[in-house]
């Protein structure tokens, strides 16, 4: 299993995602990046974030990330 | 707010395609992002192929072309339609309506009602309402609707949030009274608070089209468009159909008293896979009941979309027997809109290549 980190370096190889606390307001993903990284959390920890919780506040930085995939049941 | 309409039905679709084809992957070498990046969205989206309509073709094109073919094939009489509504964001101009345009090409009988209707991705659901409304009316025995748009004219082919997923068509649906003692349920909803969501900002009169409205801009986002453009804020969007349909279809199917699993086929208007998947997902509805193939064979042609999905995936089965199914269109306005009703046994229901 891949870690976030891990999935995040596969969608923006050009980026550091471990200096960001908002990935969204720094350029690092945009709307349409969520919609793949939701798609590779979804298949990575067999789960399906809700539609509703696609948005930007959950996609801020790892921690909101990883505190997302934990309430919808994946085991990090 | 919700409807019944009893003693109605559809009797026949017919999807009028553009036979001119694009495909993304040669298309994504327009856009401003990496290529890797664009194959990533083109995989969860479900970006493959579309079609959309050369130069100079209008929607009175498709749709003549459309109610020539049922003419010539003898599933539709002209002398027969009493009602033809048309619903598109796209006109062939401010003024004459377009349905008149059509009328007039085909040399179709004065005694008609011709009515155009503004709207986007829910209008094919919203324009089987008013058709099954008209046919409350004694006069009215048949009822044609149209719906059709060439948005691919109007998107910016420098915007990757919008320009690889519009496809452009047109369907004729055509219906009449049920001898059959049927019931179709119904209900819609609007709000124009969140209308800038979707949006062609210049063209008509609040901001003509000028010189100035037509420069390609950077928004920020790496895509080019003009004022003259459609622009679609891809968040806004999926969030309203993530928390607006599941309690629409959840309220329609609460006020015909039956359950998810009754239902054969949620048939859903097609933004992409990815949207639907999470849709489906959300009323624990499994992907086969709810197909999302559009947007990778066709592209998302607005309200044309539905119809398209029932004549691609359901062509030859609706001739012979029938289903029960929900439709649920949704888009700008904003607007949704959800019918469960018995589709099938149906005259016609198949796609022609416009050439």
């Amino acid at each position: 299993m891949k870690s976030v980190a891990e999935i995040l370096k596969e969608i923006r190889p050009e980026f550091d995602f471990t200096n960001s606390t908002d990935f969204l307001a720094d350029g690092l993903l945009d709307s349409f990046d969520m919609m793949v990284l939701v798609s590779a959390l979804d298949k990575n920890y067999g789960i399906s974030i809700p539609g509703t919780d696609i948005v930007p506040e959950n996609f801020q930085n790892l921690q909101t990330i990883e505190t997302l995939l934990c309430k919808n049941g994946a085991r990090l | 707010m919700n409807f019944t309409f009893r003693r109605k039905r559809i009797s026949g679709i017919l999807v009028v395609m553009p036979a001119n084809e694009r495909c993304f992957d040669e298309e994504m070498k327009n856009f401003n992002f990496p290529p890797a990046r664009s194959l990533k969205l083109k995989e969860v989206m479900g970006f493959d192929k579309r079609r959309i309509v050369t130069p100079g073709v209008c929607v009175s094109d498709l749709s003549v072309f459309g109610l020539q073919k049922l003419f010539e094939r003898g599933w539709l009489r002209r002398e027969d339609i009493d009602a033809l509504l048309l619903v598109t964001q796209t006109p062939d101009h401010f003024m004459p309506a377009t349905s008149c345009l059509v009328h007039g090409r085909l040399g179709l009988k004065h005694d008609v009602l011709c009515l155009d209707i503004n709207q986007g991705c829910a209008g094919f659901v919203i324009g089987l309402m008013q058709a099954f409304m008209l046919l409350e009316q004694e006069a009215v025995k048949k009822a044609v609707l149209i719906n059709a748009d060439v948005l691919s004219r109007k998107a910016s082919p420098k915007d990757r949030n919008i320009y690889p997923l519009i496809g452009d068509a047109a369907s004729i649906t055509v219906l009449e009274r049920d001898t059959q003692d049927s019931v179709i349920y119904g209900n819609v909803k609007a709000d124009g608070s969140r209308a800038e969501a979707l949006i062609i900002p210049a063209g008509a009169l609040r901001l003509p089209s000028t010189p100035e409205t037509a420069v390609l801009e950077d928004v920020g986002d790496r895509n080019l468009r003009a004022k003259d453009h459609v622009f679609m804020d891809g968040s806004a969007i999926f969030n309203f159909v993530q928390t607006e349909i599941p309690p629409l279809i959840e309220s329609l199917l609460k006020q015909a008293g039956v359950s998810v699993d009754s239902v054969d086929y949620f048939l859903c208007h097609q933004p992409n896979r990815f949207m639907l998947e999470k849709l489906a997902d959300k009323m624990k509805v499994p992907y086969a009941k709810m197909p999302n193939n559009v947007v990778e064979h066709f592209g998302n042609n607005g309200s044309v979309t539905i119809p398209t999905l029932i004549a691609f995936n359901l062509g030859e089965r609706l001739l012979k027997e029938s289903l029960h199914v929900c439709l649920a269109g949704f888009g700008g306005g904003l607007a949704w809109s959800s019918l469960l009703l018995k589709l099938g046994n149906m005259e016609f229901n198949s796609i022609v290549e416009y050439k």
